[in-house]
């Protein structure tokens, strides 16, 4: 019910591209997916995913522009914020900022907004203004991952010491 | 309440309240800006023991990970270890017999009352009753020992495993537990005497610490926080798993929004999970404890996966991102505290020091977990 | 004269004693107390009961070195212990225990009581601010606060006793409270005063002796879990060890006064062999009320701890000193 309402808001961030059916299908047959297979990076648009596989019903890549758009949407729709978080994806040479919503009623949706960021220049704006409760995880994906959120009131490091200037969670972080 | 006075910088003074301090409970800090016994503003500084835990997962195998759950949630371990492997099996489809999923249950539940109790003594420490802490720590000593006879260690536990359980539950366990419960019963009203009907206890909580749903929404607080402010949210209901769908049981919501509503959230959780231990143990299906077909390397399928579940302190929730590898590509834990701590700065602003942190004391801190 | 000095250092001695063995005993008191409430031993291992163990806590607090915080006013700082257990040791000279055990008997014995008391509440200020440490300075003003609030309306209490027994004199206050229970002044229904709400004025002196003496639920001043451990947190060794005596040395003196002023002193409660043993037996079992109230309530916060003083203790106790004086005046 909610999940069809936040699809269809969601989907016009993605003017051109409306998710075909093919795009569902493959990636509930993950499983059966060829896994030497080379995997591509994912182009930007919203995929619906099972939950009974993945544990989430919508998965929305989006611009690093589109964040704030994308938020808006699901605060507007009474989502709360579960968490934020990284993926270092070195072999494509890019980041990824992972954010995850859910709701607190009983019309089940949990929501996955991610987004693509050059590894070199990962640069994402904050939703702090919008969540407020992004404020820390947000800092935590700074110190882990180097991914600066502009606009961010007080992104000095939450976990690692406060001069910390290396980024733990890096692929190629040696400690 | 807030503070009557309009304020001159030069007339505040810092507060550190922390790393090493008795409220706190653990090596969290507080900065606090006072105004004599008022807080201007809060700025919580935690990482004091941060483990790293997530950058241990994408370095070990699963297996190997197991343990590393335990440590992050002292007091209600069970429950993390229980959204790692629940994550894991869904992710690399291994099947669990139902026994194991029910015996699972009971221990999650068990241990949902040993972290209650604990908190329970703790928080009426804050508000300066020690007595309770006793009592309930003698109520948690027979949780533990229970635990112990079945899993081995106390505290840290290393239970489950991908697809079932280390050790079976044998029937002076089921014994036990059947005698547990109304023992505990009686010790809840007990505590409801002692301290629920206080005047003074009562006079501390009541009003203090007002949270709004859309503060809680903001900050994605769960547990008692969340419930307490009238947000009827409990992941065993919201987004069933396991056998919790099999269990006939509430979840307390109660709309005072202060410190008192988060208080009577807690101690009718611990009936709720009796009822589920007692349910549990009715049902409990015979069987084995481990599937029959289980990979002998846990190598999960490409792709993200998520499990959320409820323990002890709220909404846990393990993102594992998986490349086809023996270890996880990436292995996010959200801890529930780290959001319910989060409200703290901004709510506490304009509280008395002493109702500031009576009121940390109802959001159940546990700080390994806020760090991990 | 000679005699009288005599008896004044006498005095004074038995005092100093009278008032470190009640100390030592009842912390061991409280922490046996405490055991049996919260179901464990307690102190069991030194000696039959533990009874060694506040010698030995003494001697450990002695051996060990008294440290004064960096920037700390050192003169205040080491002042400020003494200054606490000084007035506590003073107010049992003129206590009387019975008939004939009183050091000095004074007729002005209450006044001197509550002008030490007064002093009391300077030491734990000169403590907390000597300390250089924000907990200590905060629990120091709050113990301070406390003390004002609370001896308004112990006073106003104690002015209605004298007011009926006609004198200051704790010897003729007891005196006027001879006979059975029903003579005391907590139920008076036989003695001078006819006044029904005397019990009340009974459980309003009864929390101010324990909020003068800092004990739960209004120990404030030692918060630990807001205050870490109040106005003595820089305090290690025998400066820590008077205040912990100077604060049971209080509650004695709180008990006596409850005892002489409400409770008859030495009488017996049906009239017969009046003795020293009444007045032991009346005094720790109000002490055993302030240890039991202790680990039984949570601590209130420092606004509810003036509320129910300025708004309630004061406006009580006033209205019974005009309905005694009204009383006295008509019988």
């Amino acid at each position: 019910m909610i999940c069809e309402k936040t699809k269809l808001a969601l989907q016009t961030l993605f003017p051109k591209a409306a998710p075909t059916a093919s795009d569902v299908t493959i990636d509930t047959d993950a499983r059966e997916k060829d896994k030497k297979k080379k995997i591509e990076p994912r182009q930007n648009g919203l995929v619906e995913r099972d939950y009974a596989i993945h544990g989430y019903h919508l998965d929305a890549q989006v611009a690093a522009g589109q964040i704030i758009e994308a938020v808006t949407i699901l605060d507007e729709a009474e989502f709360f914020i579960e968490a934020i978080t990284g993926v270092d994806w070195i072999k494509d040479n890019q980041l990824e900022v992972v954010y995850d919503f859910c709701r607190y009623d009983f019309d089940l949706c949990r929501v996955v907004i991610r987004t693509r960021l050059d590894r070199n220049a990962a640069e994402v704006p904050t939703i702090t203004d919008i969540y407020a409760g992004a404020n820390w995880h947000e800092r935590e994906t700074h110190e882990f991952f180097g991914i600066k959120f502009l606009g961010h009131p007080n992104l000095i490091p939450l976990l690692l010491p406060e001069d910390a200037d290396f980024h733990p969670l890096l692929k190629d972080f040696k400690a | 309440m807030s503070s009557p006075i309009e304020l001159q910088s030069d007339e505040t003074f810092i507060l550190n309240v922390g790393p090493q301090h008795p409220a706190t409970h653990g090596v969290l800090r507080v900065k606090m800006e006072m105004n004599g016994e008022y807080i201007v503003e809060a700025e919580t500084v935690i990482g004091y023991i941060h483990r790293m835990h997530e950058k241990m997962g994408e370095l070990k195998t699963y297996p190997q990970y197991l343990m590393n759950l335990s440590r992050m949630d002292y007091l209600g371990a069970l429950g993390y270890s229980h959204g790692h492997v629940l994550v894991v099996e869904k992710a690399a489809g291994i099947e669990v017999p139902e026994r194991a999923e029910y015996i699972r249950a009971i221990m999650v539940e068990l241990n949902r009352v040993a972290s209650h109790l604990f908190w329970f003594g703790a928080f009426v420490m804050d508000l300066g009753g020690f007595s309770p802490l006793m009592y309930a720590l003698q109520d948690r000593e027979h949780i533990l020992d229970m635990l112990e006879a079945v899993t081995g260690s106390r505290l840290t536990y290393c239970y489950f495993r991908y697809g079932g359980l280390y050790n079976d539950v044998d029937d002076q366990f089921i014994e036990s537990a059947r005698k547990f419960i109304p023992r505990m019963r009686k010790s809840l009203k007990k505590y409801h005497t002692l301290v629920t009907g206080n005047i003074i206890f009562r006079k501390r909580l009541e009003g203090v610490a007002p949270l709004s749903k859309e503060t809680c929404r903001k900050y994605g607080a769960s547990s008692a926080v969340a419930r307490g402010s009238g947000i009827n949210f409990d992941v065993r209901k919201n987004e069933p798993y396991s056998v919790y769908p099999e269990f006939d049981f509430d979840v307390p919501v109660y709309h005072g929004c202060d410190s008192l509503a988060r208080y009577n959230v807690r101690m009718d959780e611990i009936e709720q999970s009796l009822r589920i231990i007692e349910q549990g143990l009715d049902k409990l299906p015979g069987g084995p404890i481990m599937p029959k077909k289980k990979p002998k390397i846990i190598k999960p399928p490409v792709g993200d996966y998520y499990q959320a579940v409820e323990t002890a302190r709220g909404s846990f929730g393990v993102r594992l991102v998986s490349d086809g590898g023996k270890t996880p590509y990436r292995l996010k834990l959200r801890s529930p505290t780290y959001s319910n701590m989060h409200l703290f700065d901004e709510s506490c602003r304009g509280m008395l020091i002493s109702d500031a942190l009576a009121f940390m004391g109802s959001l159940d801190l546990v700080i390994p977990e806020i760090d991990r | 004269m000679r005699l009288t000095l005599f008896n004044v250092v006498a005095a004074v001695i038995i005092a100093i004693a009278f008032a470190a063995v009640n100390a030592a005993y009842l912390v061991w008191a409280e922490r046996r107390g405490a055991a049996r409430i919260q179901r464990r031993p307690g102190p069991n291992i030194n000696g039959p009961f533990g009874l060694l163990q506040p010698p030995l806590d003494g001697i450990k607090l002695m051996a060990k070195q008294l440290t004064i915080p960096g920037g700390a006013d050192k003169v205040l700082f080491i002042a400020a212990p003494v200054l606490a257990m000084f007035p506590a040791i003073m107010s049992f000279v003129t206590i009387p225990f019975s008939e004939n055990i009183v050091a000095k008997n004074m007729n002005v014995g209450v006044l001197m009581i509550f002008a030490f008391a007064a002093l009391g509440s300077t030491s734990l200020l000169f403590a907390g601010w000597s300390s250089r440490n924000k907990y200590a300075m905060m629990a120091s003003i709050r113990a301070v606060s406390q003390t004002v609030a609370y001896e308004i309306p112990m006073l106003i209490t104690t002015i209605t006793v004298v007011m009926i027994a006609g004198s200051m004199d704790l010897m003729e206050i007891v005196h006027q409270q001879s006979g059975s229970f029903l003579h005391w002044n907590i139920f008076p229904l036989l003695g001078k005063s006819h006044n029904i709400l005397m019990p009340l004025s009974f459980l309003i002196f009864f929390t101010c002796t324990l909020a003068e003496t800092n004990r739960s639920p209004f120990d404030l001043g030692e918060a630990e879990s807001e205050l870490v451990a109040g106005f003595h947190t820089e305090y290690g060794s025998m400066g820590f060890g008077l205040f912990f005596m100077a604060e049971y040395a209080n509650i004695v003196i709180g008990s006596c006064m409850t005892t002489i002023l409400f409770l008859g002193g030495w009488g017996c409660p049906f009239g017969l062999f009046p003795g020293v043993w009444w007045f032991i037996l009346k005094l720790y079992l109000l002490i055993a009320t302030f240890i039991w109230i202790r680990w039984t309530f949570p601590r209130t916060t420092i606004y509810g701890l003036l509320n129910l003083s300025w708004k309630i203790l004061i406006p009580l106790s006033l209205f019974n000193l005009l309905l005694t004086a009204g009383l006295l005046k008509v019988f």
